[in-house]
C-alpha cells in the first residue's frame, strides 16, 4: 500500500521534467497547445525578415495592380498569388501579418520589461524604506489599480503626446507608447516584491550585511528575487497579454504607433474600412493572428498561476 | 462613521486636485493656447490683450486657482477643433455615453454573477468547463476586436443589427436626448452593449468564481455544513452573500472602467458619446477637450469610489460599528 | 480479517467504527491517511482521541460527519451509528444527519461564524433546519441555550454579531449551535487550541457538563493529554493513521501498554513527579508516503524486535476493557518472553 510510490528520477533534466511544474504543464494540454502557439508567433516574428516572401515596407516591391487580391486566388490583372491575399495597396498580408507581430510582440516585452523593472526598483524602495515613501507610493499604487490599465495607458499616451512637440510625435511614437504602457502596469510587481522586502528587511542577513558596510539594498535584491520569481512571472506573462492587447487598441484607435510601422491593431484597423466592400480577407487574418496571441499568452498565464498556486485550483 | 467619510472625501479631493494639475499642465504647456485661439494672422496686440485677458500673465498657483474654479463652475474653454464651448460639447454627447454604460454595465452584472455562482458551484462539470473556456477568450479578445467581429457577422454578413451610430433618438426634456424610445435606437444599441458589456462581464464572472470558491472553502462554510444546513442554504445564503461582498466594490469600480472603455467602443460603431470624442481630441491634440475628460473620467472614478466605501460599509457589518470606536 | 474488536458489552453501541479507511489519491500514488482504524463509542461517554499532528484524528472526525474534503474519500471499513450504517449513505440522508444527530465543534471559532449574520440568525437557522418548530419557538430554545453556555445577557446579545464576541464567547456560541439541534454525538475537534489559556479550561468544562446533561456522547479530539486527563472516559491514541491503543483514561495514563503511548505520556510533566525526568521519543512520525512495513512506530520503538519489521500488529484485546496493538502482547510474543 505504501510501496505505490515511484522512485524520484535524478539527473537534472530528470529532476526538472519530474518537478510538479513539467508535470502539471503535460497533464495540461491547454497550456501546451498555449506555449506551441505562443513560440510560432514569436518565433515567426522575431525571423520575420527571413520567413516573410516580401518586404511590405519596401515600395519598390509593390504593385498596385496587385491590391485586393483574395487569398490563394490568382490576381485578375497580374496573376500573382498571394496565401492569405493582399491589401488595398497590394502589399502581401501574411507579410504584413509577420511584421506586424513583430512590432506589437517588441512593444509588449518592452513595455512588460519596463513595467517589471519599475515595479521592482518601487517595489523594494517602498519596501524598505517604510514611512511616508512607503504610503505615498502604495496610495498612488492604490488609486492607480482603480483604472483599467488599458485606459491608463490610453490617457498617459494622449498626455505625454500633448507634450511632445509635434514634429517629433512620430518617431518617438511607439517609445512614448511603450512607456505609457509600461506605466500603467508596474502596481502589481511593486505590491509583491514591496511584501517580500518588508519579511525580509529585518532578518539577520540583512543587519549583518550593513554591519559589515554592504548595501543592504543589493543583498536584499540577491535574496527577494529568487522568493518573487514565481509571482513575477505570472504577472509578467499575463501583463504581456495586456500589453499586447494595450498596443494593438490604441493603434486600432489610431493614436498607437504610426502608419508607417503598421502593428496587428493598425492592420486590423486598415482591414476594418474594407469590411463593408468584401474584403473579408484584410480584416480577417490579422484579428486571428492577434486573438491567438493574446489568447495563448493569457492561457500560459492562467495556467502559471495555477501551477504556481495550488491552493486554487 | 463621520471620520471614515471625512478621510474618504479629503482622499478624492487630493485625487482630483492631483488630475486637475495634470490638466491644467496640459492646457499650460502645450502649444501655445494664444495662438491656438487667434490663428496665426492675429497682431502682437491682439495677443497681448488676450494673454492679459485669459491671465496667463499671473503667477502659476494663481492661474492654476482660476482654471480649478472654472472646472468647478464648467467651464474649459473652447475647443480649438470644433470651436464649441467644452461643456456643451461633452453635455450633449452624454446622454448617448451613459446610455451605453447602463444597459451594458446591468447585463454584464446580470450575467457575470449568474455564471460565476454556476461555475464556482459545479466545476468541473462539462458546461461550467466551456463557460470557464469562452470566459477566458472573452478576457483575451481585445475589446476593439469583439465590436469589429460582432458587426462584420450581424451587420454585414447577416444585416440584422445597424452597424453605426445610435438610430434615432427622442429629445426628452431639452438635453437628454434618448435611444431607449424608439426602435431603431434600441437595435442600434444591441451591438455596442455586447461589446462593452462583454468584457466586464466575464471578468465579473471569473471574479465571483474564485471569491465563491475561496468562500466555500471556509471555516464556517464547513460549520455550517456540519449542522447539517442544506445545500441551498449554505451555497446561498452564507456563501453567496459572503462573496458579494467584495464583489460589490470591485464591480463598482467596473461600472467606472465601462464608461472609460466605451472609447473603445463608440470609436468602433461611431457611437456619438463623450468616448469618441476624446479618442478625437488626442488625435488632433485638442488640449480643452483633452483636459475636461481627463478631468470628467477622474471625477467618475472618484465618486463610484466614494460610493462603493460607503456601499461596502453597509454591507459589511463588521465596518460598521467598531471602525471609529477601534480608532481605525 | 476478522473484526478486531469484539463488542465490549451488551449493548449496541452509539458509534462504531470498523476498519475505516481513508485514502487520497495523489499522482504519485494513493496516500493511506487512515488505516483500519477501529473505535467504539458508548452512549454518554466521552472519548479522547490524541496524537499527533498529522495522525488522523481530524480526519477520523471529518470521515464519521461525511465531510471529508475531496479528493480525500473514504476506501474501505465501516461507520455505525446506533446501529444504523452511516458511512455510505446518500448526501441528503447525510446532511439529516448533521447537526440534527451528530454535531461538530470546530478548532476556531474567529473563523467558524459567518460574520455577516447575527448569533441569532445561525442559531435559529440550524434549529429551524432540523427541527418543525416556529421562528419565535427558536428564538426562545436559542436564547435559553445560548445562555446555559454561558453568554452573559443573552436575551440581548443574541441579536450581535460573531465580531462583537471575544475568543471564548464566539467558542461557546460554536458549541451553542453545535448542540442546538440536540445531537446524541458531539466531534469537538480541538476545541480549545485557538484560545487563551486562560478561558481553555471553561470552554471544556461547558462542553462536558452540556453534553453529559444531554446524555450526548463527546469524541474530544485533541493533542493536550491534560485535557484529555480530566475530561475523557476513555481515550484513543492514534499514530500515523492507525490506533496504538484503546482504554480508560486512568489506566492508559498511570501504566500505557503501546511503547509510543507509554512515551506520549513520558513527555508530558505531571504534578505528582515533578521530580521525574520528562522522555521524549527520538525521531519523528513518518510521512503517509513513508509509512514504514510492519508496525508504522517500529523505527523509534525503544523494544522493537524482528516482527515488528515484519507484521502489523492488530489491535489485542487484553481483557481489562483495553486494546492495544502492540507484538508485545500477543500471546505468542508473551510465551517465549515468560520461556
Amino acid at each position: 500500500m505504501t510501496e505505490l510510490h515511484k522512485p524520484r528520477p535524478t539527473g537534472r533534466f530528470g529532476r526538472a521534467w519530474d518537478s510538479d511544474i513539467a508535470y502539471s504543464f503535460r497533464q495540461s494540454p491547454v497550456a501546451v497547445v498555449a506555449a506551441v502557439v505562443s513560440l510560432i508567433l514569436i518565433l515567426g516574428a522575431v525571423f520575420a525578415p527571413l520567413i516573410a516572401p516580401y518586404d511590405p515596407f519596401n515600395p519598390a516591391s509593390l504593385n498596385l495592380m496587385d491590391g485586393f487580391t483574395p487569398p490563394m486566388e490568382p490576381n485578375a490583372f497580374t496573376g500573382n498569388v498571394y496565401w492569405l491575399g493582399t491589401d488595398n495597396q497590394g502589399r502581401d498580408v501574411f507579410s504584413t501579418i509577420l511584421y506586424g507581430a513583430r512590432i506589437s510582440l517588441f512593444v509588449g516585452f518592452a513595455a512588460v520589461l519596463f513595467a517589471m523593472t519599475l515595479g521592482i526598483t518601487l517595489g523594494l524602495i517602498a519596501g524598505y524604506r517604510g514611512g511616508w515613501v512607503d504610503s505615498l507610493l502604495m496610495r498612488v499604487a492604490d488609486v492607480q489599480l482603480t483604472f483599467p490599465s488599458i485606459l491608463l495607458a490610453l490617457l498617459i499616451f494622449g498626455v505625454a503626446r500633448g507634450f511632445i512637440p509635434p514634429a517629433y510625435r512620430e518617431a518617438m511614437a511607439i517609445w512614448v507608447l511603450i512607456v505609457a504602457i509600461g506605466l500603467s502596469e508596474w502596481v502589481q510587481y511593486a505590491r509583491v516584491v514591496r511584501g517580500a522586502t518588508m519579511v525580509e528587511k529585518n532578518k539577520e542577513y540583512v543587519q549583518a550585511a550593513r554591519v559589515i558596510g554592504a548595501h543592504p539594498v543589493k543583498i536584499l535584491l540577491r535574496h527577494i528575487l529568487p522568493n518573487v520569481m514565481g509571482p513575477v512571472l505570472v504577472i509578467a506573462t499575463i501583463g504581456l497579454a495586456l500589453a499586447i492587447i494595450a498596443e494593438a487598441t490604441l493603434s486600432f484607435l489610431g493614436v498607437g504607433v504610426p502608419p508607417t510601422q503598421p502593428s496587428l491593431g493598425t492592420l486590423i484597423r486598415i482591414g476594418q474600412q474594407y469590411l463593408f466592400s468584401g474584403e473579408w480577407w484584410i480584416l480577417l487574418f490579422p484579428s486571428i493572428t492577434l486573438l491567438a496571441l493574446a489568447l495563448s499568452v493569457n492561457l500560459l498565464g492562467d495556467w502559471l498561476r495555477d501551477a504556481l498556486n495550488p491552493r486554487l485550483r | 462613521m463621520l471620520a471614515f467619510i471625512l478621510r474618504r472625501v479629503l482622499q478624492s479631493v487630493i485625487v482630483m486636485l492631483t488630475v486637475a494639475l495634470v490638466a491644467f499642465s496640459l492646457f499650460r504647456f502645450v502649444g501655445d493656447p494664444i495662438v491656438s485661439m487667434l490663428g496665426q494672422e492675429a497682431t502682437l496686440a491682439e495677443r497681448a490683450a488676450l494673454r492679459d485677458a485669459l491671465g496667463l500673465n499671473d503667477p502659476f498657483v494663481v492661474q492654476f486657482f482660476s482654471f480649478v474654479t472654472r472646472a468647478i463652475s464648467g467651464d474649459f474653454g473652447i475647443s480649438y477643433r470644433l470651436q464649441q464651448p467644452v461643456m456643451e460639447l461633452i453635455l450633449s454627447r452624454l446622454p448617448a455615453t451613459l446610455e451605453l454604460a447602463l444597459v451594458s454595465g446591468i447585463a454584464a452584472f446580470i450575467f457575470g454573477v449568474g455564471f460565476g455562482v454556476y461555475t464556482a458551484l459545479r466545476r468541473g462539470g462539462w458546461l461550467s468547463s466551456s463557460i470557464m473556456t469562452v470566459s477566458l477568450i472573452g478576457v483575451s479578445l481585445p475589446t476593439f476586436l469583439i465590436g469589429v467581429l460582432l458587426i462584420w457577422v450581424f451587420a454585414v454578413e447577416l444585416q440584422w443589427l445597424p452597424s453605426f451610430g445610435r438610430g434615432e433618438v427622442v429629445d426628452l426634456d431639452g438635453w437628454w436626448r434618448t435611444g431607449f424610445l424608439t426602435e431603431s435606437g434600441r437595435m442600434s444599441l444591441i451591438l455596442p452593449a455586447i461589446t462593452l458589456g462583454l468584457y466586464q462581464m466575464t471578468l465579473i464572472m471569473r471574479l465571483v468564481r474564485a471569491e465563491m470558491l475561496e468562500v466555500l472553502r471556509a471555516d464556517y462554510i464547513k460549520f455550517a455544513r456540519a449542522r447539517g444546513l442544506s445545500n441551498r442554504a449554505v451555497n446561498f445564503g452564507h456563501a453567496l452573500k459572503n462573496t458579494l461582498v467584495p464583489v460589490i466594490t470591485i464591480t463598482g469600480l467596473q461600472l467606472g472602467s465601462i464608461i472609460a472603455f466605451s472609447i473603445i467602443t463608440e470609436t468602433v460603431f461611431q457611437w456619438p458619446g463623450v468616448g469618441a470624442l476624446f479618442i478625437n481630441s488626442v488625435r488632433f491634440v485638442d488640449v480643452p477637450v483633452m483636459a475636461a475628460y481627463l478631468m470628467l473620467i477622474a471625477l467618475v472614478f472618484v465618486v463610484i469610489n466614494l460610493i462603493v466605501d460607503l456601499l461596502y460599509y453597509l454591507v459589511d457589518p463588521r465596518l460598521r460599528l467598531d471602525r471609529s470606536a477601534a480608532g481605525h | 480479517m476478522s473484526a478486531p474488536i469484539e463488542k465490549p458489552s451488551e449493548k449496541t453501541p452509539l458509534l462504531s467504527v470498523r476498519d475505516l479507511i481513508v485514502e487520497f489519491p495523489t499522482r504519485r500514488g494513493t496516500l493511506r491517511a487512515l488505516d483500519r482504524v477501529s473505535f467504539d463509542i458508548a452512549e454518554g461517554e466521552v472519548l479522547g482521541m490524541v496524537g499527533e499532528s498529522g495522525a488522523g484524528k481530524s480526519l477520523t472526525g471529518a470521515a464519521i460527519i461525511g465531510l471529508l474534503e475531496p479528493p480525500g474519500r473514504i476506501a474501505g471499513g465501516e461507520i455505525w451509528l446506533r446501529g444504523q450504517r452511516i458511512d455510505n449513505l446518500p448526501r441528503e440522508k447525510m446532511r439529516r444527519i448533521r447537526g440534527r444527530r451528530i454535531g461538530m465543534v470546530f478548532q476556531d471559532p474567529l473563523t467558524s461564524l459567518n460574520p455577516l449574520y447575527t448569533v441569532a440568525q445561525q442559531l435559529i437557522e440550524t434549529i429551524r433546519t432540523h427541527m418543525d418548530v416556529s421562528d419565535a419557538e427558536a428564538r426562545k430554545r436559542a436564547v435559553a441555550l445560548l445562555d446555559r453556555v454561558g453568554i452573559p445577557a443573552a436575551a440581548r446579545r443574541i441579536d450581535d454579531y460573531p465580531h462583537h464576541f471575544s475568543g471564548g464567547m464566539r467558542q461557546r456560541v460554536v458549541i451553542a449551535l453545535a448542540l442546538c439541534a440536540e445531537p446524541e454525538l458531539v466531534l469537538a475537534d480541538e476545541p480549545t487550541t485557538a484560545l487563551d489559556v486562560s478561558v481553555q479550561a471553561q470552554i471544556i468544562d461547558v462542553l462536558k457538563e452540556i453534553c453529559a446533561e444531554r446524555g450526548a456522547s463527546v469524541m474530544l479530539i485533541t493533542h493536550d493529554m491534560g485535557v484529555i486527563a480530566e475530561t475523557a472516559d476513555r481515550v484513543a491514541v492514534l499514530y500515523a493513521g492507525r490506533v496504538a491503543e484503546i482504554g480508560p483514561v486512568r489506566d492508559v495514563i498511570q501504566a500505557a501498554e503501546h511503547p509510543y503511548t507509554a512515551g506520549l505520556m513520558g513527555s508530558i510533566p505531571t504534578l505528582t513527579q515533578t521530580a521525574a525526568r520528562l522522555t521524549q521519543i527520538p525521531g519523528s512520525m513518518p510521512r503517509l508516503n513513508a509509512i514504514p512495513r510492519g508496525c508504522a512506530f517500529n523505527p523509534r520503538c525503544p523494544k522493537v524486535f524482528d516482527r515488528c519489521r515484519t507484521d502489523r500488529p492488530e489491535l489485542i484485546d487484553r481483557d481489562n476493557g483495553r486494546h492495544v496493538s502492540c507484538w508485545l502482547y500477543d500471546s505468542a510474543t508473551q510465551k517465549v518472553a515468560h520461556d
